[in-house]
């Protein structure tokens, strides 16, 4: 059953939707990367939740008017103003008030997000028939989508990907520094604004699909997870466009499997899955290749200390370098170097004294810096560097008559 | 109206909406000054998967399982936000981003997939709460105050939000001085030798079980709003931090009367039938107030002028 929602055999409406939420991923994923670039990751929950107003009063707009208020495009529009009126407020709390932005943020969602509750009780009164519809809204429901509703959608966030690609480099430069980006004279305020209307776009696209209150995750996870993979602005888009675009797709796809499996947060958890996979896994910054290198380093620091003590022939008690030693050879289990042991120790103290006599060498001041106590000079110094070194080391000599 | 109708009908919520805001708003003072304000946020969001999980163990929707089990969700979020911060070296905003919403996915999915048509439990119960039923049906006027057998009748959220709202003034008023100088500078605490990380914490699990206490009565909406938009707008209106956790008190004790009232009578005043979301309402009241103060607010501009 998964495989036919994976390979698009469930039928039209479920491919519609699957195509439809891999676009929007891919769009919320690039979006959301300067977002998070950006360290205000969190303007987005503001932005999600400020749409509820907006479409209880467009919903309430168009039964006065006479026409069907759950039509799409108009509750978007209404989402879409009620939201950028809620940045607004962001912006001028953070900006008018000494209030910081998290204080705006969490009043403005919550405030606004009340506003649109109190319309959605006014609704329920008004015309309890008509009602159904405007409370998906909140989770996403993709339950009986039109097909117009799917090519709004898909269209939607095709344009807003379309944006992004074009706004993308100013979009980075100033995530990655804006002080920079100022002074090559671009209007830091005025691509802010861009990014943040991109990703208003973005919320009010996905708010069919995702619904508003988990929208904010993929203009988030798909960054984050992103971000463990690589050090570059313009890979992190990229890869948190996949990243999202694949979330919506294959969350889209297991929902549409079997009942009882809402898509919105199926997408969010698959994102979720990405994400803690790469946390524990990711080669540079993941939690097993850390914990990795530190056993590795920790390896190293033993396995030196005890080679020094055995050329010094110093009784070593710590119980993991005697473990480290005798298991690579170097010692027997009574703490006595053997013959390997004895050379590689011999080794390690000539090091030892090769690096003392050169941090008593003003030309060698740079690399005396490197020592950590484990690099081996051999490593760093040319032959000819090492032989001039051991001229230095006081060596047995023939004791004059 | 009269006693008799007032006590029965609006008394206990207006109260129980009162000690709510409050026991939200004093650690809110503190988390709005520390930057930390969408913590409230955070917990309100992970409450969710909290209370479904208690109640496909206990199979029943019960009050004191159920917030153990929003309590638990709300430590093992802030663990987990701590823990992704540190270990993947991500932004706090990004890492909360990361976890609440991946918790409220989770608790979505959760509760979808278990049967609950038979119980009252659902995702907008959760957000919204009910108010408005929390009436006191066994009392007949004022009178019913000192009558033993009616005050039995309370609903027992009124009494529980109590013992939470003393359990946040004691809080308070202990660490009054620790909490505020740590807030202020914390260096200078450390230097006292208080042990800022642990009074961190503890605010962080004050406001938590302020937020699962207060959740179970009115929802989510009134909690986030509660912790940020009263001290906002405090803070708005003086530079003194005992002043600030006065106004805060006085703002969210508005917030949820005037919210109460509108959100009652408001529809019938204006020609409606029906009332509004009281949490809503009340959510948005505060959200007037902090408009208010940030533009008329003695001291909205900060120590530059």
């Amino acid at each position: 059953m998964l495989f036919e929602a994976l390979t698009l055999q469930l039928g039209y409406n479920a491919t519609l939707v699957a195509i439809g939420a891999m676009l929007l991923g891919i769009s919320a994923g690039a979006t959301g990367t300067f977002l998070f670039l950006r360290k205000r990751a969190l303007v987005s929950d503001a932005i999600s939740h400020a749409t509820l107003p907006g479409i209880g009063l467009a919903f309430i707009v168009m039964v006065w008017l006479g026409m069907d208020g759950r039509s799409l495009p108009g509750l978007l529009i209404g989402s879409a103003l009620s939201a950028w009126i809620g940045l607004l407020c962001v912006q001028w709390l953070t900006g008018g008030t000494r209030l910081s932005e998290d204080s705006a943020i969490g009043a403005v969602l919550s405030v606004f997000f009340g506003a649109g509750i109190v319309l959605l009780t006014v609704i329920q009164g008004m015309s309890a028939g008509r009602q159904a519809g405007l409370d998906s809204l909140l989770l996403g429901s993709t339950a009986g989508m039109l097909f117009s509703d799917a090519v709004l959608i898909a269209g939607g966030g095709a344009l807003v990907l379309m944006l992004t690609l074009l706004l993308r480099r100013p979009m980075s430069l100033v995530a990655f520094d804006s002080d920079f980006a100022a002074a090559s004279g671009l209007n830091v305020p005025r691509i802010d604004l861009a990014t943040m209307g991109l990703v208003l776009a973005v919320t009010v696209v996905g708010l069919k699909i995702v619904g508003l209150i988990l929208i904010v995750a993929l203009l988030i996870i798909p960054p984050v997870t992103a971000r463990f993979w690589t050090e570059r602005t313009e890979h992190v888009w990229l890869i948190a466009g996949a990243l999202g675009g694949a979330s919506g797709y294959i969350g889209a796809a297991i929902s549409a499997s079997a009942p009882a499996l809402p898509t919105g947060p199926i997408i969010v958890l698959v994102a979720f899955a990405f994400f803690a996979v790469s946390l524990l896994f990711s080669p540079a910054r993941g939690v097993l290749s850390s914990v990795l290198r530190h056993r590795q380093y920790q390896r190293r620091v033993h396995l030196r200390q005890g080679l020094l003590a055995l050329a010094q022939g110093q009784p070593i008690y710590e119980g993991y370098t005697l473990r480290l030693l005798q298991r690579e050879g170097l010692a027997r289990p009574d703490g006595v170097a053997t013959g390997d042991g004895q050379a590689r120790a011999a080794k390690a103290l000539l090091d030892e004294k090769r690096w003392e006599i050169l941090r008593g060498l003003q030309a060698h001041e740079a690399t005396a810096a490197r020592y950590d106590g484990l690099t081996g000079l051999e490593t760093i110094l040319t032959e000819d560097q090492l032989r001039d070194l051991d001229t230095r080391i006081a060596a047995p000599r023939e004791i004059a008559p | 109206m009269t006693g008799a109708e007032f006590v029965p009908l609006s008394l206990t919520p207006i109260l129980i909406g009162i000690f709510a805001a409050i026991a939200c708003a004093l650690p809110g003072n503190f988390l709005v000054l520390r930057r930390q304000a969408l913590i409230g946020d955070a917990i309100s969001h992970v409450v969710l998967p909290g209370i479904v999980v208690a109640f496909l163990l206990t199979g029943a929707v019960t009050a004191w399982p159920m917030m153990l089990g929003a309590a638990g969700a709300a430590l093992i979020s802030v663990v987990l936000i701590e823990a992704i911060r540190r270990l993947g070296r991500i932004e706090t905003g990004a890492a909360m981003g990361v976890v609440f919403t991946a918790m409220f996915a989770a608790g979505v999915l959760l509760l979808e997939r278990s049967d609950t048509s038979s119980v009252h439990l659902d995702v907008e119960h959760a957000l919204m709460g009910n108010l408005e039923s929390l009436i006191w049906l066994e009392a007949t006027g004022w009178r019913s105050l000192l009558d033993p057998q009616a005050l039995a009748g309370l609903p027992p959220e009124l009494p529980r939000l109590a013992l939470v709202l003393a359990l946040v003034i004691a809080f308070t008023w202990v660490f009054w001085r620790p909490l505020k100088i740590s807030t202020f500078d914390e260096g200078f605490a450390q230097v006292l030798g208080m042990r800022t990380d642990l009074l961190g914490i503890a605010l962080v699990m004050i406001a938590a079980i302020a937020a699962v206490a207060a959740f179970d009565a009115v929802g989510s909406i009134i909690v986030i709003a509660m912790f940020i938009c009263p001290p906002a707008a405090a803070r708005l209106m003086t530079d003194d931090l005992a002043r600030q956790v006065g106004w805060s008190v006085v703002f969210a004790t508005l917030s949820a009367i005037l919210g109460y009232v509108f959100a009652g009578y408001g529809p019938l005043w204006l020609g409606g039938s029906d009332s509004v979301s009281a949490a809503g309402m009340i959510a948005t009241v505060s959200g007037v107030i902090l408009a208010l103060a940030a533009l008329f607010g003695p001291r909205r501009r900060g120590m530059m002028a």
